[in-house]
């Protein structure tokens, strides 16, 4: 069953692709016919400061359009995670990357940890694709958005010459989290 | 991509939803100098405008840019500039130069948060004054303002509407939220969106200013004589600087030519306004609060209304006059320190408490629960 609104945030570090792992999941959404409202918060910095994507995705129109508490969090570094555990729903889930989030303190959440550093560097071959192989995670733990649709905005989103890395970076989160946390 | 965006339901930016509105409304000319957060409106522009046989400049400066714009006017083209606050402070001069010379143009301002470069990439409502006044000398601007990703697209389209009517620039004052959001949005097919082209003079029409309505408009090239000055002239165009009364004439003239028609420009949405004991007035991202607000507030026992403000000038005067008659308060939230507050209160006149609520959030918006706080603040203080 999909539930009537759900807010996710998905942060990390400018350079991660946080933003663009929103855009992506909103445009899916849309996609999969919803209302949905995209936002984000970065520095003026090209990578390296604080950045975050929020996403509502909902039956009903929409209007705060930033999130204030998430049923969905994913973080791409313990910063990240520090500063937005707070914000997390009772009994929401919360994806982080293994290899960069080392201390996830004790939260009444459903945890899922994701090597996703490891796996963008070896299968994928560069740390570039750590977005879409969380995106993978969490489409297949939420169902928030289908997977055709995510697949569909992948490739109307990401730069031509990355479509096909980030379809398969995308289907290793999605099969990592299937073969069990 | 295709000259023309194919109509249907998209996912898309604020920003790129102004771009792909101008090409809609027929803007064949942008020249800009980047700036946070308007840039992706520039970017977008330069990838689109060649493909429909337009053109895009980056320029030096935020003055140059203007200028530019309002030559590739007369030279006939709809145009364009975007731009943030400190850009949109650099432009004055020139949108002064606009108005006076009666230059159709749209100027989109996404604001940032101010004063100076202040906060680059974060949302606040600090220009409304600077959108109205930011220019030396008398003159009524139109100012719209959007909410949502469909509204920078519609509203542009309005906006070079109300350029090529009524001959004069038109600012479209955005935020950082408003513009960089991503939403939902129908592109409508052309045929269903409406285009005004400004009207051009007959061979024989030899007055081209300030003629009590929107005089006709020569570009370069089509064989006229007319001089184009920011300094008084006559309806020839003509300098005219030490003759009092035609400067009375022009500038009256240029103020009232957007004033006798207000009440075609303005343009507000009522949200559950019948029998409401309160109204919230507010506009742009702001109002995105307002609507939670309403229903958190219904659960209070409290019957909260919406008027949201569409353009900010001309003022809707009337429509906020009427509503002040019948409610115990109104609730005007800012992302500023009091702005449109005190236009407000001036044309409310007593008749009803009205109440600030104001917020410079380095980047955090006024939230619904905030607002809901300071309805029943306000409330106590009247019962």
């Amino acid at each position: 069953m999909t539930p009537k609104r759900v807010d996710v945030r998905v942060s990390g570090l400018g350079g991660q692709g946080a933003v663009l792992v929103g855009e992506i999941l909103g445009r899916a959404a849309v996609y999969d016919e919803k209302y949905v409202v995209q936002t984000q918060s970065y520095g003026a910095e090209a990578r390296g400061s604080a950045a975050r994507s929020e996403v509502i995705i909902s039956d009903k129109e929409i209007g705060f359009p930033k999130v204030r508490k998430c049923d969905i969090l994913v973080a791409m570094s313990q910063d990240a995670l520090n500063k937005h555990l707070d914000d997390l729903k009772e009994n929401g889930i919360l994806l982080v990357d293994k290899n960069k989030v080392r201390d996830v303190p004790k939260v009444k959440a459903k945890v899922f940890s994701i090597p996703a550093t490891e796996i963008a560097e070896t299968a994928s071959k560069s740390r570039i694709y750590v977005n879409t192989i969380m995106l993978g995670a969490l489409t297949k733990i939420t169902g928030v958005v289908s997977e055709e649709a995510a697949k569909e905005a992948i490739v109307d989103t990401v730069p031509k010459e990355t479509i096909e890395t980030n379809l398969e970076s995308f289907g290793r989160g999605f099969e990592f989290v299937g073969s069990g946390d | 991509m295709t000259k023309q965006f194919p109509p249907g339901t998209y996912f898309m930016q604020g920003n790129q939803a102004c771009a792909e509105a101008a090409i809609a409304a027929g803007c064949r000319f942008f020249a800009g100098y980047p700036i946070t957060p308007a840039t992706e409106i520039a970017e977008h522009l330069a990838n689109r405008l060649p493909q429909t046989h337009g053109i895009a400049i980056q320029m030096e400066d935020e003055l140059a840019a203007l200028s530019a714009v309002i030559g590739a006017s007369w030279a006939g083209a709809k145009a364009m500039t975007a731009t943030s606050g400190p850009g949109f402070s650099l432009m004055q001069e020139n949108i002064g130069y606009a108005f006076m010379t009666e230059t159709p143009c749209v100027i989109a301002d996404i604001q940032r948060a101010g004063p100076s470069t202040g906060q680059a990439t974060k949302c606040a409502q600090g220009d409304v004054m600077q959108s109205r006044w930011g220019t030396h000398g008398d003159y009524t601007p139109i100012v719209l303002s959007p909410n949502s990703v469909q509204e920078m697209y519609s509203l542009t389209i309005r906006a070079f509407n109300l350029a090529e009517t009524y001959r004069t620039p038109v600012i479209f004052l955005a935020d950082e939220i408003v513009a960089h959001m991503r939403e939902r949005i129908i592109i409508p097919p052309s045929h269903e969106i409406r285009i005004v082209n400004r009207k051009k003079p007959r061979k024989t029409d030899k007055t081209f200013f300030n003629t009590g309505k929107t005089p006709p408009m020569p570009s370069v090239g089509d064989g006229f004589n007319v001089p184009v000055t920011g300094s008084t002239h006559n309806k020839h165009g003509h300098r005219y600087t030490a003759d009092s009364v035609v400067h009375r004439q022009l500038v009256e003239g240029l103020a009232s030519k957007i004033n006798k028609n207000a009440n075609q420009i303005t343009n507000h949405e009522d949200y559950n306004t019948e029998n409401c004991e309160i109204i919230i007035v507010s506009y742009g991202c702001t109002s995105r609060a307002v609507y939670e607000t309403i229903e958190l507030a219904k659960k209070k026992g409290i019957n909260a209304g919406s008027i949201r403000l569409k353009t900010l000038w001309p003022f809707p005067e009337k429509a906020i006059q009427t509503a002040a008659k019948n409610v115990k308060m109104i609730l005007v939230p800012e992302m500023n320190l009091r702005q449109i507050f005190y236009e407000v209160e001036r044309v409310v006149h007593g008749a009803t408490p009205v109440l600030p609520m104001n917020k410079i959030g380095g980047g955090e918006m006024i939230t619904p629960e905030e607002l809901l706080a300071e309805i029943i603040r306000g409330v106590s203080n009247i019962d």
